[in-house]
């Protein structure tokens, strides 16, 4: 068994994906998923340090 | 021929107008301004990065052909590396653009910055869509059968068949890269003209 076999069991691929239906919003629960942790990467990117600011800041 | 010869040609006039517009300094600056050390700034460069490893990764599909990308297992790598490097790029350009949105990058003269931006988006996503429906397998067939009754609805059909391999396929390699690199580029260089644009506590002080 190679190793990929273990690790793509966490993700089943080989049958349907699950749909999230509301009203007129239609959209797949991988589809959200992405979308969700391209929310949580924009936070981040706003509240996370950049390395090394600290470091200009004393140098200016 | 004369010095005011000289200074009347056309190359002379384009070469000193590139030069004002664009010195090397400011084409490739030694440093930044102090407020781009942000992650929020990370994104435009991670998708040019991305948009370089999807070029290289399609001339070796180009090189190689269907067969290739279909049944040997370095092709099914490099096609694997091709659509997960246009994941990182859309990935990486909608944040790009969110941060771009939010702090109004169009502010200080930068409209035409913002506008390539939006037109290399539009691009993008129709080489993505030909590059889906050139893919030669039964995923393609699906979204080609689906897309086309959309399309010929809009009366768009009669142009851009997506039932037409050839075609599509001729629009994602050729056509639509073309566009999204000369876009890319144009929206580097105006960057590079207008500089990053500040975030919006610290526009006085940048601008002033």
């Amino acid at each position: 068994m190679y190793w990929y076999t273990a690790v793509a069991a966490l993700v089943p691929l080989d049958h349907l994906g699950r749909y999230l239906h509301w009203h007129w919003l239609l959209i797949s629960v991988a589809n959200l998923a992405v979308i969700a942790i391209m929310v949580v990467t924009f936070l981040a990117a706003l509240l996370l340090p950049f390395p090394g600011r600290r470091r200009r800041k004393e140098n200016q | 021929m004369s010095t005011t010869e000289i200074e009347r040609q056309w190359t002379t006039r384009l070469r000193h107008r590139v030069a004002a517009k664009l010195p090397p300094e400011k084409l490739l600056p030694d440093t930044q301004p102090t407020y781009v050390s942000s992650w929020i700034y990370v994104f435009g460069v991670t998708t040019l990065a991305a948009l370089v490893v999807v070029i290289a990764t399609g001339c070796l599909l180009a090189i190689r052909g269907p067969q290739w990308w279909h049944e040997s297992d370095i092709g099914h790598f490099v096609n694997s590396l091709h659509l997960w490097s246009v994941e990182i790029f859309f990935f990486a350009m909608v944040i790009h653009l969110w941060g771009k949105f939010f702090m109004a990058a169009w502010r200080g003269g930068r409209a035409l910055t913002w506008m390539t931006g939006v037109v290399t988006f539009v691009v993008s996503i129709l080489t993505a869509f030909t590059g889906y429906v050139s893919q030669t397998n039964f995923d393609s067939q699906w979204i080609s059968t689906q897309a086309k009754d959309g399309i010929n609805a809009t009366g768009g059909g009669a142009f851009f068949n997506v039932l037409n391999l050839g075609q599509m396929l001729m629009w994602h390699i050729v056509l639509l890269p073309i566009g999204a690199v000369a876009l890319t580029v144009l929206h580097v260089l105006l960057v590079r003209v207008k500089g990053v644009v500040p975030p919006f506590a610290s526009t006085n002080e940048v601008e002033s």
